[in-house]
């Protein structure tokens, strides 16, 4: 058979990228412990100890505990109003028929093409006159409304898929409206609801330009801001500056090897089935 | 009952509605009519037509600033289609094998794609350092000290370089569609096809190729929408100017430039601004809506 014929090829090759992926990682791990002259005498090799205190300068002094501190209270909020404005409206667009269905989910389907940036001078001014600049809530409602289309797309596409009688026994049961759409349609979707969370996580937690843009306060800024102002301040100090990026890549690393299966399957959903 | 009804809808769709109103479509629209306004500072004054279009395609420094950076937009498209989305076509077609290890290959490869742009530009800054860079000492050592040079810091390289560091980060990303694709071909056509005596190119390039057509057309448009909006990247590791020398200036940063100002000239002009972001979103818009017709075309064929 050609497949055993070909697999040591394959094999090799695989392994190839497998270390071309994580060798970077590595040594940036690695480097987190050194010193940084050790970094520069020895860049590839095991640290002579596994010393912490670059860490726990970086999470204390350079303020990454607040960073993160940021960083989880903006994505916790965005992807929670994400997922019940989304499923909310994907409920209304692929359970009801009214006139200016298809219009309004059209509507919302725009959003997927249109690249938001180009509108940050209005955005800018506008979140000026509602008085958000420099505060969360311009991050957290930025991400919300771009975080919409693609909710929309994948929770009105589950929610078709659901038999119709199931809502319409529970209406001649009497139930209300916000009782069948939470407890009996919404436990249904939510492999959805998944799916959505994880395929808005890594652009919230990883995003850069809005906070750029809204954020000056020290205080306020979230890990990718606070990177550079850390860059900027320990530019020499290298063991610092690997221990700042290995903590930075900690979480979304460490989630995804817990979760890749929900992972893949989320960040494709959008480009697969768009 | 049908006020009520209508009452329920507007419960479960204002929400959304309104919060991607507000702050999408309503920031977008006022950007194309921002173009036609004369400004001063962050002040708006009168409607001037099309005048920032005017003077963006034909005074100085605006109209070479702008020609500069599009071709840079281009370079890194046309070495992303060819570099990066090459490989992962090849990468996918192995990782829908099964060998030894496979479970392990098919959570790393997507790894890098996680990581945040800004730990990625400096952590390839701080390897691609031309004294104390990891990159350029294991050249040394390797014997190869000719080719150890200011990867970022010569405008010679570091467009180039900051491309492939960008195909390092996003390689996973194609590589996922392009194998989910794969995985969507039904195993008897390619038995049938070895059966008949087919080799592995011939079953790939009859085969599997064409039926990959709609994840590949969706890659190409991610692709150049991903590399007209490039910023991240080239603001993180060479700075809002695009240097050295601006051989890393791109159409996102110069927009940037002009709406929020640049740090050495002190130059801002929104009206030139919202003429770049006008442009801009024609291009993409145009690009998007033919390459939609394009794929569902494909589709029709397959189907």
């Amino acid at each position: 058979m050609s497949r055993s014929r070909w697999s040591p090829l394959i094999q090799a090759v695989l392994l190839v990228n497998a270390v071309l992926v994580l060798a970077p990682m590595v040594i940036m791990g690695l480097s987190a412990f050194k010193t940084t002259q050790e970094i520069f005498q020895n860049p590839i090799g095991l640290p002579a100890s596994w010393r912490l205190d670059n860490f726990s300068r970086v999470w204390v002094q350079a303020h990454f505990a607040q960073y993160f501190r940021n960083s989880v209270v903006v994505t916790v909020a965005s992807i929670i109003i994400i997922v019940a404005f989304g499923a909310m409206a994907g409920y209304a667009l692929g359970r009801f028929r009214f006139k200016g269905n298809d219009l309004l989910y059209l509507y919302f389907l725009s959003g997927l093409m249109l690249p938001i940036r180009l509108g940050i001078i209005p955005l800018f001014i506008l979140m000026r006159d509602l008085g958000l600049l420099n505060t969360h809530w311009a991050l957290i409602l930025i991400y919300a409304a771009s975080g919409l289309p693609s909710a929309v797309f994948i929770l009105t596409g589950f929610f078709r898929t659901l038999p119709s009688d199931l809502d319409s026994a529970a209406r001649i049961d009497g139930a209300g409206e916000w009782l069948i759409f939470r407890r009996i349609m919404l436990p249904l979707v939510r492999p959805a609801v998944v799916i959505v969370a994880i395929y808005n996580f890594i652009p919230v937690w990883n995003d850069f330009f809005f906070p750029l843009v809204f954020i000056q306060s020290d205080r306020l800024k979230t890990v990718p801001l606070g990177m550079t102002a850390f860059f900027g301040q320990y530019y020499t100090d290298w063991a610092t500056l690997f221990a700042g990026l290995t903590l930075a890549a900690l979480p979304v690393i460490a989630l995804y090897v817990l979760l890749s299966q929900h992972f893949i399957r989320g960040l494709t959903a959008g480009a697969v089935k768009g | 009952m049908r006020a009520r009804r209508r009452l329920w809808l507007l419960v479960f769709l204002g929400p959304a509605t309104l919060l991607f109103a507000v702050f999408i479509t309503y920031p977008i629209l006022s950007s194309l009519a921002f173009s036609l306004y004369g400004w001063e500072g962050i002040a708006r004054r009168g409607f001037v037509g099309l005048h920032n279009f005017a003077r963006l395609f034909s005074t100085f420094p605006y109209s070479e600033l702008l020609v500069n950076a599009f071709w840079h937009n281009v370079i890194v498209f046309a070495v992303t289609m060819l570099v990066q989305n090459v490989i992962a076509l090849g990468l996918a077609v192995l990782l829908a094998r099964s060998v030894w290890g496979t479970q392990f290959y098919r959570v790393v490869f997507f790894l890098p794609v996680t990581l945040s742009l800004v730990i990625v530009g400096f952590l390839w800054a701080l390897f691609l350092n031309p004294v104390f860079g990891i990159v350029n000492k294991l050249l040394t050592s390797a014997g190869l000290a000719v080719l150890a040079r200011p990867w970022l810091g010569d405008s010679q390289t570091a467009l180039l370089t900051l491309t492939l560091i960008n195909a390092w980060r996003w390689l996973g990303f194609p590589t996922i569609v392009f194998l989910a694709g794969i995985n969507a071909v039904p195993d008897d056509y390619l038995e049938a096809a070895r059966l008949d005596g087919a080799g592995e190119w011939e079953v790939f390039r009859r085969i599997i190729f064409p039926l990959l057509a709609p994840a590949i057309t969706i890659i190409v448009l991610l692709t150049f929408i991903g590399s007209f909006n490039w910023f991240e990247l080239p603001y993180v590791v060479q700075g809002v100017s695009g240097g050295p020398n601006r051989s890393t200036d791109v159409l996102s940063l110069m927009f940037y430039r002009m709406a929020f100002g640049e740090v050495d000239t002190g130059l801002q002009d929104i009206g030139i601004g919202s003429a770049i972001a006008v442009l801009m979103f024609i291009l993409m818009v145009t690009v998007s809506a033919v390459g939609a017709v394009f794929l569902r075309r494909r589709e029709v064929e397959l189907a």
